[in-house]
């Protein structure tokens, strides 16, 4: 016993301070992307063809749905100009899913706060379900992640339960695959209503790199009503972490 | 490593020379790392890819099948789930298997095997797991408390990665093998481009070579760390859990120091690899290694130190040398049996040259020896890092401009914080991916897993699951 409270003062103190400290992201992080339409050469179109998912539109403007981005910067090498720029933002959440749509001068996405109604009911305990459905496991790494001593999601009231008939909501992540998509209707269907839908990283949003892939559904949209969107490939914890502090308004 | 052989130099033999000649070579201590088909006229070219470890050489061979294939399976269990694979994908009719259930389809309620008798009972769990985690389904017939049989059913991540993988260029090849399983990205994807480089005659050496190696140390390090903790946590050891926790992001947030993103996605791109470390970025990772040395060290002498702990790892989830053997585990699982095998060291990549590492192994195959296994890998780890870390370029070819040899096959092996992960890659005649075989370690490993479960308490199947920690997607692809 004596040892292992010597190793736990050895360990110290290790929770972040967020959401009163803002958090040092690393210098390489690639955050939400920055369009200058100054800088863009009509016609170039090379953004557009260096992306895996075919996140980025040239016609009418050059777009870029976050929904489908992985970040994975082959836009950002491709482009001449420097018209795309990650930037180290690691707020890129939305509660509509054509504000992950970012064009040159459209506002940056936004997480509007659940209404007054499911804020009486969940603002101060939020239990949430997750699902998996195709997911490749970083995502739920870093759903896993917030629960650990660093983010310690329950000081926030919301905590990962064990069973749908014990959520307010589920949290999917995967591009939903024909052999999950059963399982993610039970699931959801087993959460007593009011209840919320948040669809974690590319692959959920969009399908991502397997929205054309013949085993899977395209994302979660198609199957259950989404309410938050978190981009990334996976999102950093603290991208996930924002985006439910800001929807559930604490 | 990689290995390449020109299709048409490979002799195409007949079924049964074929099959003698696998058996022989598993018999002599070969595993048999890939089999596979790919459709033929009305019938199928089987390849079998046989690694001899201790050689550190790999056999390939070639046989057109038409009706039907006896199976292989009985004299080599190694073969069991390729062959479910094989009749599965519609490549071959196999006769003689044993039990040609799915690999990848969903089952039906009733399609497992059921033990019947007094006080007898059936608990289903999944595919929707307590925890976050990944889907599958387990089947477990118990009497009482303990378990006679575990079958597992996976398949519910199916994504279709190898069909994607055909046709694909070199740089979108990378990008998906970054998501055939989350916590294994560099392995897998170090994997495809050193296949995807020896294709073109370029095997990357030099700076490139020695930050891969970087990337797949941290890899193994986030994820023991985190397996540590785990292991801690279902015991309800708590103070190690929550140590092990925050370690294993510490890990994942020095990797995203080097390329922006916590499981290395964007490091690692064919031709060699796009993030560099400069000088003030070595001595800040070798500035935090040494720190989480110190912490990782301080957690794990705290676990195996606490008698309750030992008692709770010893004995339990145990899995023969010989049943290692028999069904091709490999990895942490296969070493905690005393299987001295690693393919850093039997395959090695130009990046763990001279690197004094050596097979960590255990002996006793049970919870207990797996995580002593994963704490001197950690061990190692740190020693490799330490000496590795320092100014490295990025760069090297570019992948647009990389030409495949036609019509051949490239081996390659790596080393993931599991296990060996195996890429086999096929070109047609214009230097084209036409065809992708994927082996991770939790292909083999998943069956470990349900035997080392016979006879255990079915309370005790959290603990035995993480001390294997297998993946479900990088087994459904």
């Amino acid at each position: 016993m004596f040892r292992t409270i010597r190793e736990r003062f050895r360990q110290k103190h290790r929770t972040v301070g967020f959401p009163d400290a803002a958090p040092v992201m690393p210098e390489r992080y690639r955050g939400l992307p920055r369009l200058e339409m100054d800088e863009c050469v009509p016609g170039c179109n090379s953004c557009a063809k260096s992306c895996p998912t075919g996140a980025i539109s040239c016609e009418g403007g050059i777009s870029l749905d976050l929904g489908k981005c992985l970040f994975c910067t082959a836009c950002e090498r491709a482009c001449k100009t420097g018209a795309i720029r990650m930037s180290g933002d690691y707020r890129i959440s939305a509660t509509k899913r054509d504000d992950l749509v970012l064009r040159p001068g459209k506002p940056v996405p936004d997480v509007v706060a659940m209404t007054r109604e499911l804020r009486g009911l969940f603002g101060r305990s939020l239990k949430l379900r997750q699902v998996s459905a195709g997911g490749c496991n970083a995502c739920e790494a870093d759903l896993n992640v917030l629960s650990t001593i660093v983010f310690d999601l329950g000081r926030f009231g919301i905590q990962f339960v064990a069973s749908p008939r014990h959520a307010d909501g589920i949290v999917i992540t995967g591009p939903v695959t024909a052999n999950m998509k059963l399982a993610l209707e039970k699931t959801w269907a087993a959460v007593p209503s009011p209840k919320i839908a948040i669809a974690v990283g590319a692959c959920a949003i969009s399908g991502g790199l397997f929205a054309t892939g013949s085993g899977c559904n395209g994302g979660a949209g198609g199957i259950i009503p989404v309410d938050l969107f978190v981009p990334g490939c996976p999102p950093h914890p603290y991208s996930i972490l924002d985006a439910l502090l800001k929807f559930k308004s604490c | 490593m990689s290995f390449v052989f020109s299709r048409r130099r490979l002799e195409t033999l007949a079924p049964d020379e074929f099959r003698s000649a696998l058996v022989a070579r598993v018999d002599a201590g070969g595993r048999l790392v890939a089999f596979f088909g790919l459709p033929s006229g009305d019938g199928s070219r089987l390849h079998a890819v046989v690694a001899d470890d201790a050689r550190g050489s790999v056999q390939v061979s070639v046989a057109e099948v038409r009706g039907l294939f006896p199976s292989i399976t009985p004299v080599c269990p190694q073969a069991q789930l390729f062959e479910r694979e094989l009749h599965e994908t519609g490549s071959i009719n196999i006769a003689g298997h044993p039990w040609l259930k799915p690999v990848r389809r969903p089952l039906a309620y009733n399609d497992f095997f059921k033990v019947e008798g007094h006080e007898i009972h059936e608990v289903g769990v999944g595919p929707v797991h307590a925890g976050i985690i990944e889907p599958g389904h387990f089947r477990f017939q118990c009497h009482g408390e303990k378990v006679l049989h575990l079958e597992i059913a996976l398949g519910y991540q199916h994504r279709g990665i190898e069909a994607m993988l055909c046709g694909a260029s070199p740089a979108r090849a990378a990008c998906i093998a970054e998501l055939v399983a989350g916590d294994t990205s560099a392995a897998h994807t170090v994997a495809v481009c050193e296949a995807l480089e020896a294709l073109s005659g370029e095997a990357v050496k030099g700076d490139a070579a020695i930050c891969r190696a970087i990337a797949l140390e941290l890899e193994r390090l986030a994820n023991h760390t985190g397996d540590l903790g785990a292991l801690a946590n279902d015991i309800g050891f708590l103070p190690v859990a929550s140590f092990c926790g925050r370690l294993r992001g510490d890990f994942l947030n020095m990797t995203a120091l080097v390329c922006g993103n916590r499981f290395g996605r964007g490091w690692i791109v064919p031709g060699g690899t796009a993030f560099g470390i400069d000088a003030a970025l070595a001595e800040e990772l070798r500035d935090r290694l040494q720190k989480h040395a110190r912490d990782v060290r301080g957690a794990a002498e705290l676990l195996f130190a606490t008698p309750s702990v030992q008692s709770r790892f010893e004995g339990i989830g145990k899995i023969t040398q010989e049943d290692c053997r028999a069904l091709g585990a490999t990895g942490v699982a296969a070493r905690a049996t005393g299987i001295a095998r690693d393919a850093r060291l039997d395959f090695p990549s130009p990046g763990y040259a001279g690197s004094g590492l050596r097979a960590s192994v255990s002996q006793y195959g049970d919870v207990h020896a797996r995580a002593v296994v994963r704490w001197r890998e950690i061990q190692q780890s740190f020693g490799f890092l330490e000496r590795a870390l320092g100014v490295l370029q990025p760069g090297g070819q570019d992948a647009d401009r990389m030409n495949l040899a036609p019509d051949s096959i490239a081996v390659s092996f790596v080393e993931g914080w599991r296990g060996p992960v195996c890429h086999v890659v096929l070109t047609d005649s214009k230097g084209r991916i036409e065809h992708c075989k994927i082996v991770d370690p939790s292909f083999y490993n998943w069956m470990a897993l349900a035997i080392a479960m016979r006879g255990q308490q079915i309370s005790d199947f959290p603990l035995c699951n993480k001390s294997f920690n297998l993946s479900y997607s990088g087994f459904d692809l």
